[in-house]
């Protein structure tokens, strides 16, 4: 089972270590990390998306907030929220078969970010069935690059998740 | 007036009311060392090497109840403050320790003494610090004690590079402490409260189980009121010694691998456990499915962490212990059980042991009990010996039983009672070991010396390490493998090498005079006992079992 945890962070050197080091000294699994700050600079946002079951979660949850950085965990219901992935991928374009990989970047609603001779960049965002699907439709091709950022996720509707006041509807 | 951040830690520490600070000067942190010689207020004690002064450090807060703290340079001198630190760590003690770190402009270039010690102690504080501002010093000092000594109280370390250190600054304490990710839980949820008394009400049969969070949250009082006022037997963790008198009626003693019957059975039966302070280790569960099988489980901490880690829990309570119970306390009346008394009184309370052939350790054990009638503070190493003081020392007072117990450190014990010593020199301190484990940190005879500090030292000779061949025993078929030194020192002529009086005896006949000249020398003592290393801890309970399926019990 995959949750999706949101972690607000005080955006210090060395907090990511902190979390990073906590999944593995704990042995739980991550499946995806992603970081960036938020509407307040001193804060930074962190959704990691854990394989486990509700022990594990719940484990997961108790010590991210024993860390003093952190400074709020929430779990963010997958029905109830919006949850996007971005994905580079540099797939091999033969002439041939440029335009075939264009119109599947269409349908997709991907972009074409570098195009070279023999070689396409392709940028998509999604969740993780629709680069699933697009990856498995481009690989005939030969991909010979691929980066993903992993997930980030927020919740529908009004409801937020901030420092120093609980969730409100 | 611009002072050095050196200069500051030296001040704020001392706001922070440090008056004794453990630790050995390097090339890093030699600007700090350079200001500490300024201060009036700060007592140094120079250990014989760091890790000596990391549990110093935490025996002295164990014994004391305030944060002990520590200093090292970096590199090795940092290292060798980690297993001090982990051990503090694991039995949620209370220190601060203080680094020095290679200049800012070449951390991370491999340079002379350097190492990442926030990295490598991430793991094992609860929290840390690089300094890189100087200005952050007074603020980082003032915040670690409060970390280190709030909620569940633990290790916290700050690692001060040389530059910073260097750097002169406007000196100002700061007010109040603010830390948005960290706000202890104090107050139990009321309703949880109400659902726990409403359990104990109706339990025919229920234990308390206190573990070494009644030591630390100071809530021995609130413990015995609570016994008292419901009349439900206690039952410890090994860390939780001493938080309940061991010569109450109503204490079973330890619980756990090597508990006591009494107290795994009753535990067993039991069909209310209330456990306060206590984490549920595998030494004291066992079989986890086997653990207390017929109870509902009420589990009060402050660490939330800890509540459903390793044991399923009924009814939850975050809060500090001395609240927590106390409100339990107000609301609960005296309950009818002597049908659960009767039952409990039938079985063993302790151990047994045949008292033939070589000294036994645990006679031993149970003579210093009786002439120091519970009333020294008693720190061990890891081992054997360790077990059979927690089996047959009779503990009555909290903080009076210092030991290793979630980390399991060898050498533990002789630093830890130089630490206990300056925490409480009125007391007795008596240090039990087994050879094993006195060798790893003996060199800290020299800082008792140094110190003056009167240190009785118990060890048990049996020229190789005990409880590691009695695990080869049961589970290796008894291949003995490494567990015997085919060479010893004289330990009585290496203390008397450091002025330490010393005597080894043999048989059963020496003892109580022994102990007694022991006991009556003013300064320290080495009381060497020649034990046979075939001697076993029992009960014992095997892995995979639960813990009422003792052997030798």
């Amino acid at each position: 089972m995959k949750t999706i945890l949101s972690v607000l962070v005080e955006n210090h050197p060395g907090v990511l270590s902190r979390v990073a080091g906590l999944f593995s000294r704990r042995g739980f699994n991550i499946d995806s990390l992603a970081v960036g700050t938020t509407e307040n600079p001193e804060i930074s946002r962190m959704t990691i998306v854990v394989e486990g079951d509700e022990y594990i979660v719940e484990q997961v949850k108790k010590q991210l907030n024993k860390l003093v950085d952190v400074i709020k965990v929430s779990k963010i219901s997958s029905d109830d929220s919006v949850s996007r992935e971005l994905v580079l991928i540099k797939v091999d374009a033969e002439p041939k078969n440029r335009s075939e990989i264009i119109q599947i970047a269409e349908i997709f609603r991907a972009n074409i970010v570098d195009v070279s001779r023999r070689s396409m960049i392709i940028e998509l965002t999604g969740d993780k069935d629709k680069i699933n699907a697009f990856e498995e439709l481009v690989r005939p091709f030969g991909i010979k690059e691929l980066v993903r950022t992993g997930l980030i996720a927020m919740n529908r509707g009004p409801k937020t998740i901030k420092v120093d006041e609980e969730e409100k509807d | 007036m611009k002072i050095t951040a050196a200069e500051a830690l030296i001040k704020a520490l001392e706001a922070e009311g440090v008056d004794l600070i453990f630790g050995y000067p390097g090339g890093a942190i030699l600007p700090v060392y350079d200001s500490l010689y300024n201060s009036k207020k700060i007592k140094h004690v120079l250990t014989r090497s760091e890790q000596a002064a990391a549990h110093a450090a935490s025996g002295f807060a164990r014994v004391s109840g305030k944060v002990g703290v520590c200093m090292a340079t970096s590199g090795p001198g940092a290292t060798n403050l980690v297993t001090g630190i982990a051990t503090a760590y694991m039995d949620s003690v209370p220190i601060v320790a203080i680094t020095g770190q290679v200049p800012t402009g070449v951390i991370g270039r491999d340079v002379f003494q350097e190492v990442d010690i926030t990295g490598a102690t991430a793991p094992f504080t609860k929290h840390n610090y690089l300094v890189k501002r100087a200005e952050d010093i007074p603020r980082i000092v003032k915040e670690a004690f409060y970390i280190a000594s709030t909620g569940r109280p633990g290790p916290v370390l700050i690692d001060l590079p040389k530059d910073v250190a260097e750097t002169r600054i406007e000196f100002k304490m700061p007010g109040k402490i603010n830390l948005r990710g960290y706000k202890p839980k104090v107050q139990g949820h009321p309703l949880q409260i109400e659902r726990a008394v409403e359990e104990i009400k109706r339990a025919q049969r229920p234990v308390i189980i206190a573990g070494g969070g009644v030591n630390s949250a100071k809530a021995e009082k609130e413990l015995m009121e609570l016994v008292e006022k419901t009349g439900i037997p206690v039952a410890t963790s090994l860390m939780g010694i001493g938080c309940f008198p061991q010569n109450h009626p109503l204490s079973l003693g330890m619980a756990g691998m090597h508990g006591s019957p009494r107290a795994n059975i009753a535990i067993t039966e039991a069909d209310l456990i209330i456990a306060a302070g206590v984490r549920f280790s595998d030494r004291m569960t066992g079989k986890v499915s086997g653990f207390a099988p017929k109870a509902k489980i009420l589990h009060i901490d402050i660490d939330p962490a800890e509540i459903g880690k390793n044991v399923r829990v009924d009814i939850p309570i975050v809060g500090d212990l001395r609240v927590v119970l106390s409100e339990i306390s107000k609301n609960s009346t005296k309950k009818d059980l002597y049908e659960w008394y009767d039952f409990i009184e039938k079985i063993s309370k302790k151990g047994v042991y045949e008292k033939k052939g070589m000294l036994c350790p645990q006679e031993i054990i149970e003579v210093i009990s009786q002439k120091t009638k519970g009333e020294a503070i008693i720190t061990t190493e890891v081992g054997s010996h360790q077990m059979w003081v927690a089996q047959f020392y009779e503990f009555i007072h909290p903080r009076s039983f210092i030991t290793s117990g979630g980390l399991g450190t060898m050498g533990y014990g002789l630093p830890a009672a130089i630490g206990a010593k300056f925490a409480n020199p009125g007391k007795t301190v008596i240090n039990f070991a087994g050879d094993g484990s006195f060798q790893m940190n003996l060199a800290e005879m020299a800082t008792i010396v140094e110190n003056n500090l009167a240190v009785k030292m118990v060890l048990f000779n049996n020229g190789g390490l005990g409880l590691v061949r009695q695990l080869q025993e049961f589970y290796c078929d008894g291949r003995y493998h490494q567990v015997n030194f085919k060479f010893t020192p004289d330990f009585v002529k290496l203390a008397e090498s450091y002025g330490i009086k010393a005597e080894r005896i043999e048989s059963r006949k020496e003892l109580p005079q022994a102990v007694d000249r022991m006991l009556s020398e003013e300064g320290s003592f080495l009381l060497e006992c020649m034990v046979d290393i075939r001697e076993n801890v029992y009960p014992m309970v095997l892995n995979g079992s639960p813990i009422n399926k003792m052997i030798g019990g």
